[in-house]
């Protein structure tokens, strides 16, 4: 009862936001909104028992890219609108549709398990109450080369955005 | 009120792909559009979560880390890019942006 009313609380606010996010007239609202979004999808993940991802979510996303947002809308300093050019060949309500057309497609694979159901659940084998020992288990013994190309891959992903950055480019 | 199943999660992160996609298809403001693409990132890490915790499988968690970590580097890169075209064409919305357009 109390899960089912944090999760219909949760579910509510990050779509509320999650709309905000994409209709607010000024970026920087929009950015404020992704922030507040970021921490209610950390709050679900607690809920589902997903503490160190939850710690990851607050400290990666909502502290460290959003940052990075903020900063890039600074130096963009807008003299007019983006919005106010818009391209005659631009068909938005065609977006519009095409996006219901796969929010349908989804609520249709989500409505046919309900309708056939799905394989037999696994035995309920308890994940154990220590969730960072167990991910930091995985990250380094079954997902140790993954994990270290992605240290490459962030390693070169601040190379690339220091040169880009650049102001004689 | 009926017990919280992963087929609520799955209606959930559907519901904040599908904002994500309109956010891409109907702004015309770069950095609102990447945002947007953060959006259905996490939306997919909200699908991942929801089965590590049906299946009791820590594996799904990996993987939304790998997920944060591509999306970190993708946002360093794609706001770099941002800051150079800014910087030579003044603008940041995607319909003047058509340098390569055929």
């Amino acid at each position: 009862m109390g899960q089912a009313l944090a999760f219909y609380t949760l579910a509510a606010f990050i779509l509320g936001f999650g709309v905000l996010v994409i209709t607010a007239r000024s970026t920087v609202h929009s950015i404020m909104f992704l922030v507040v979004d970021f921490l209610f999808i950390a709050a679900l993940y607690v809920l589902q028992g997903a503490q160190f991802l939850a710690v990851i979510q607050v400290v990666v996303y909502a502290g460290g890219i959003v940052v990075l947002y903020l900063f890039v809308v600074m130096l963009v300093n807008l003299k007019r609108p983006p919005e106010i050019h818009k391209d005659r060949r631009r068909r938005g309500r065609l977006g519009m549709v095409v996006s219901l057309v796969l929010l349908a497609e989804l609520g249709a694979i989500v409505a046919y398990k309900y309708v056939s159901p799905a394989a037999a659940l696994p035995p309920a084998r308890p994940m154990g109450p220590d969730n960072v020992a167990q991910v930091g288990m995985l990250l380094y013994t079954d997902f140790l080369v993954p994990f270290e190309l992605a240290s490459m891959l962030l390693l070169v992903a601040m190379v690339g955005a220091i040169v880009l950055a650049r102001r004689d480019l | 009120m009926t017990p919280i199943t992963p087929a609520h999660f799955l209606v959930l992160s559907a519901a904040l792909f599908v904002i994500g996609v309109i956010g891409v298809m109907t702004r015309r403001n770069i950095i609102v559009i990447l945002m947007s693409i953060e959006l259905m990132l996490n939306a997919v890490n909200i699908n991942l979560v929801a089965f590590s915790n049906l299946w009791q499988n820590a594996v799904g968690q990996v993987f939304v880390i790998f997920i944060i970590c591509v999306a970190a580097a993708e946002a360093a890169v794609g706001l770099g890019i941002i800051l150079a075209f800014y910087r030579n064409k003044e603008t940041v919305n995607v319909d003047e942006m058509t340098l390569m357009r055929w």
